[in-house]
């Protein structure tokens, strides 16, 4: 091996020779894509439609938004990340960006994002989206998720706002419905959350993230799961009796809330030697349920607002004339 | 003598050349579809917030005169 081959492999090792793909990771493309999911539908269910161009600009600068706030997160968080498994391999951990760029890309896609969103649709959404930034970074990543064990409770009004912003880009306002929509997925954080910390515990101990389950222990973190999962029942239930609700939502809605009170109820009666036997397979399933529970009643809202959702309706309707 | 081997250094170089430069052809593109989106359907719309407002040409009070005067 030649000495100039000797010199690029050590900064192909890590000095910041960064390929695309490391940039994209450095947005957080699976949050990013919940943001895109949850946008869409607020966007699309909302009564008022903008044209298609526009509803495309408008999802993608609420996830460009997003993606600048994560790496805004992963700019301040670096030192968490190197700590903890599920983070080590991040760009900043592994080395593959400078902090510096990724704060520079942070604070530059916010502002582009934030700009671009108000020009395309209205001032509202962008000043919401600038809004939601600053929670995420600021309120969130640097003061809460160091300071309080109840940072995912607060912090995850950040994750919540993406459908409202895209209701507002619709609209230009902030209804009922999109207040609904954001409390669904604030109520719906911190059961997701501590079901995740119930079995990657050992990584924010590692890692000095005051976790509900650090400070409090298993015992107070499954009580409060159950807590929460009952608090977000009439939320998601509610939403049914809105003008994005319907007997579609409805019925989708009891089956999973259903599902995910059962799920809570057995997380908080478990004992940890069980727990910990089994390899937490129920906080595991419970979790899973949790990604299904959130994107069905997003999906549930999307059918609602479909010329199909009238259709079943009259076949609901039918069946119960002929039959009941 | 100039560098024959392709290294995994340069590999990376190029899909961070290639990925910025589709990303702004994309940013371009969006920016020039809204462009013309808002100039199809701004005739009475004035400012980029939805809001609908009259042009003085569509005034119901074209004189300008105060009602009850």
């Amino acid at each position: 091996m030649s000495d100039i081959q000797a010199d690029i492999a050590v900064q192909g090792g890590g000095t910041g020779e960064a390929g695309f793909g490391d940039y994209v990771q450095l947005l957080k493309p699976r949050v990013m894509s919940l943001v895109v999911f949850t946008a869409m539908v607020g966007l699309l269910v909302a009564p008022v439609h903008l044209h298609p161009v526009e509803s495309l600009a408008a999802i993608i600068f609420i996830a460009l938004g997003g993606g600048a706030s994560g790496a805004l997160n992963m700019w301040w968080d670096a030192d968490i990340d190197r700590v903890m498994r599920r983070t080590a391999k991040r760009p900043l951990p592994a080395g593959t960006i400078q902090p510096g760029e990724a704060l520079g890309l942070g604070l530059a896609l916010s502002g582009i994002s934030v700009v671009m969103l108000a020009l395309a649709t209205n001032v509202l959404a962008g000043g919401l989206l600038a809004f939601t930034i600053f929670f995420y970074a600021v309120v969130y990543t640097i003061w809460l998720k160091r300071s309080t064990p109840q940072n995912i409770v607060i912090g995850g009004a950040a994750g919540a706002f993406p459908p409202m912003i895209g209701w507002a880009a619709a609209t230009g306002q902030i209804g009922i419905e999109s207040v609904l929509m954001f409390l669904l997925i604030f109520m719906w954080t911190p059961p997701h959350f501590w079901a995740l910390a119930l079995f990657m515990n050992d990584d924010y101990d590692k890692a000095r993230v005051p976790m509900l389950t650090v400070t409090h222990g298993r015992r107070a973190t499954r009580a409060h799961i159950l807590v929460y999962t009952l608090a977000l029942m009439p939320v998601a239930l509610g939403a049914a009796f809105t003008t994005i609700g319907g007997p579609i939502y409805l019925a989708v809605s009891l089956v999973l809330n259903a599902l995910f009170v059962i799920g809570a109820v057995r997380i908080w009666r478990r004992r940890e030697d069980a727990a910990q036997a089994d390899k937490y397979a129920v906080e595991k399933r419970f979790f899973a349920l949790s990604l299904a529970y959130l994107f069905l009643h997003f999906m549930a809202f999307l059918v609602e607002a479909t010329p199909w959702a009238d259709r079943l309706a009259e076949l609901a309707h039918w069946g119960a004339v002929t039959w009941g | 003598m100039g560098l024959t081997q392709e290294h995994d250094l340069h590999r990376r170089r190029r899909s961070r050349n290639v990925g910025l430069g589709l990303v702004l052809a994309a940013f371009i593109a969006l920016t020039f579809g809204l462009t013309m989106v808002k100039i199809s359907q701004g005739s009475d719309m004035q400012g980029y917030d939805h809001t609908y407002q009259l042009s003085p040409r569509h005034s119901t009070n074209p004189s300008g005169a105060e009602a009850g005067q």
